[in-house]
């Protein structure tokens, strides 16, 4: 990734787009209440020059309000954002530099996308000629440059939303402003559009924050993910180490799926399922624990009463399956424990087809680190 | 069944086209004959268009019509030009920054809708008393009631305008790209509710051309309180004079919303 940042000269690069100066982005305990509502609640987070950053939360969490605040659309109650060492809290939007783009559609209905684009500029003192052709290069950038002369209405939304990020990226902002920029488009075009904005961002370097509430298009697209919670940065962490190593029981729930098990943990390992697995830091040391281990982390092996019946292990547990998806590259499996557990298990997408519902199968558990949470106070760890 | 529809429809049409035509086609018949002689004759709409000679010629009897007129001319542009001013940017900030208020905004400017004229008067009576005092007893200082007159109908054309629009989310996208508040109302909230605001001064034209009551109550002379007086010595200039006056501001209509029309559409359906 660090190399593709540096070939600023990659594939699809328009001239007279010039990469930017990257800037450092610091909130520091951000707060701010609706209310009763603690939308923001002592909130940390540093961007570090060129990087993406992408805000991951459920509804309701505090993300856009965040991004707000650092757009200046929103006052924080107390709270400290400084951009490049630089305290902006007094600095009125207008003056802050920041591309936005929006989660709802928000060209200006009464202008071309051209225009739309050149709107920025025009504030910047540039002259008509300069401003179409800079206008021209972002439009070009962003793949639209057939349909300059056309009003919003004519676009889709993924078109609009493109040309939104053009306008935003025109003013050659300091830093660059998503809200679920992707939200409102289907499923393929969401895809497409949010390699295009990390290409994009990559090649320019550009200080980028991304909200979003998709897990998969926020580890997708970032450098580092930044799980929200309650108003707070719960974990902040690039992608791989979010899912493989995350710190509480929030965390490990939103970020993929996990299956909660009772275990016993003793010596940096639990006992679960009459199995040790490893715990990861920040796991209870020792008593009663919920381990949260992942679905690839589970391995079905056939049961005794079927054919290849020979190789159970002592300490195994045996489930049944009460259902399996296909889906893809992979499948997951519903088993059933005796216990009345429901384990999900991640398997071959051709093990779908041979897995039957009703079969018996021996549950056992990868020597992938895992965390635990105390299971009396699980809620109160974090 | 279709067919059975589409006759009914055009009845309907029709009896609602001879309820609005009939008066008019009369106030046209007798505005081009002779009233005792009965010939044909333009000599009414020709004093119409030559009404600031007559007047200088005959002061006793056109005088009064003639400063009316005038006087209703300016107060219709002094009526728009302070509605929009007061109300296009009341209402968006209202709309941005104060949602609580809005109700209240609105309550207010649908208010002068439940009072009548007559009722308003009274009330007016002393506060123009002041304005007399203040400024004079121009006419044109009627403007100000109009202006609340006017109120409920422009502000609910506006409100359907706004309405249309994501306000939030445009002017939000302006000011990150640098704009301030006067531009933001100026290039992207008016443009975006052109229409509207052409229907709110299409009606605030017509309320103030058609005014009387208030006018006449407080001694003001406009372009009703002037036909209402040619009318007692000359019937049919009064009456050719109203027609004028309506179709004047039916010709503003169709202009209007020619220029309003939607140019954006147009221009849009060619690129
Ligand atoms: N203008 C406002 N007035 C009152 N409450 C607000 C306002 N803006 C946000 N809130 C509240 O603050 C909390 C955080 O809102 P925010 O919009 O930041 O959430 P979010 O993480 O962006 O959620 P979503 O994924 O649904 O967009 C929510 O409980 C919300 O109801
Ligand atoms: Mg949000």
């Amino acid at each position: 990734m660090s190399t593709a940042r540096m070939d600023t000269a990659g594939v699809g690069t328009v001239a007279g787009v010039a990469p930017v100066h990257g800037v450092l982005v610091e909130l520091n305990d951000l707060r701010r209440s609706f209310g009763t509502v603690r939308a923001l609640d002592g909130m940390d987070l540093t961007i570090n020059p060129g990087e993406l950053v992408v805000l991951l939360g459920p509804s309701g969490c505090g993300k856009t309000t965040a991004l707000r605040v650092l757009a200046g659309l929103e006052d924080a109650d107390s709270g400290r954002i400084t951009v490049d060492g630089r305290d902006i809290s007094s600095v009125p939007t207008s003056k802050r530099d920041m591309g936005m783009v929006f989660q709802a559609y928000s060209l200006f209905p009464h202008m071309t996308a051209l225009q739309n684009v050149e709107f920025g500029l025009t504030l910047r003192g540039k002259g008509s000629a300069e401003r179409r052709r800079i206008a021209g290069n972002y439009l070009e950038l962003v793949g639209l440059s057939e349909q300059a002369g056309r009003y919003a209405r004519q676009l889709s939304g993924g078109q609009q939303q493109r040309v939104a990020l053009a306008r935003a990226l025109a003013i050659e902002p300091k830093v660059l402003l998503l809200d679920e920029p992707l939200s409102a488009l289907d499923a393929k075009v969401r895809v497409q559009l949010r390699d295009e904005i990390r290409r994009i961002q990559l090649e320019l370097g550009i200080t980028t924050l991304f909200v979003t509430h998709d897990q998969e298009e926020a580890l997708a697209v970032a450098d580092r993910v930044g799980v929200m919670w309650e108003g707070r940065i719960q974990q902040i962490a690039s992608p791989a180490e979010l899912y493989t190593a995350p710190v509480n029981k929030f965390v490990a729930e939103f970020v993929g799926l996990s299956n909660p098990l009772p275990g016993t943990a003793s010596e940096g390992a639990a006992t679960v399922l009459g199995q040790r697995v490893p715990l990861l830091p920040g796991s209870p040391p020792s008593g009663s624990v919920t381990v949260l281990v992942r679905p690839e982390a589970v391995t079905l092996v056939p049961g005794p009463d079927s054919a290849a019946g020979s190789d159970v292990r002592p300490g195994s547990v045996t489930g049944t399956i009460v259902g399996t998806s296909f889906l893809g590259s992979t499948g997951r499996a519903q088993v059933r424990l005796a216990d009345g557990t429901l384990i999900i298990a991640q398997i071959a997408s051709a093990d779908v087809a041979v897995l039957r519902v009703g079969e018996t199968v021996d549950v056992r558990l990868e020597q992938v680190p895992a965390l635990a949470v105390a299971s009396m106070a699980s809620r109160g760890s974090l | 069944m279709r067919r059975k529809q589409t006759t009914i429809r055009w009845i309907v049409i029709a009896v609602i086209m001879a309820f609005f035509l009939i008066p008019l086609l009369s106030m046209l018949y007798f505005s081009l004959r002779f009233p005792l002689s009965g010939k044909w004759t333009g000599q009414a709409w020709s004093n119409v268009i030559h009404i600031g000679s007559i007047a200088a010629a005959d002061p006793a009897d056109y005088g009064q019509l003639w400063t009316g007129l005038k006087n209703s001319a300016v107060l219709v542009v002094l009526t728009v030009v302070i509605m929009v001013v007061l109300l296009v940017p009341t209402m968006t900030w209202v709309r941005l920054r104060v949602k609580w208020l809005s109700r209240t905004v609105e309550f207010i400017c649908l208010l002068p809708l439940t009072i009548p004229a007559i009722v308003l008067v009274v009330g007016l009576g002393p506060v123009y008393r002041i304005v007399s005092n203040v400024l004079s007893t121009n006419t044109i200082w009627l403007c100000f009631v109009y202006v609340v007159l006017v109120l409920p109908f422009a502000y609910r054309a506006l409100d359907a305008g706004l309405a249309a629009i994501d306000l939030t989310t445009l002017s939000e996208a302006a000011r990150s790209l640098g704009a301030r508040w006067f531009r933001i109302m100026w290039q992207i909230v008016l443009p975006n509710i052109r229409s509207a605001v052409v229907s709110a001064c299409f009606i605030s034209v017509a309320l103030v051309l058609g005014e009387f009551t208030i006018a006449q109550l407080l001694a003001r002379d406009n372009l009703q309180t002037g036909i209402f007086l040619v009318s007692q010595s000359d019937g049919q200039l009064a009456v050719t004079m109203s027609l004028a006056a309506l179709i004047l501001a039916f010709v503003l209509l169709m202009v209007l919303s020619l220029f309003s029309g939607d140019g954006r559409r147009t221009k849009g359906a060619s690129a």
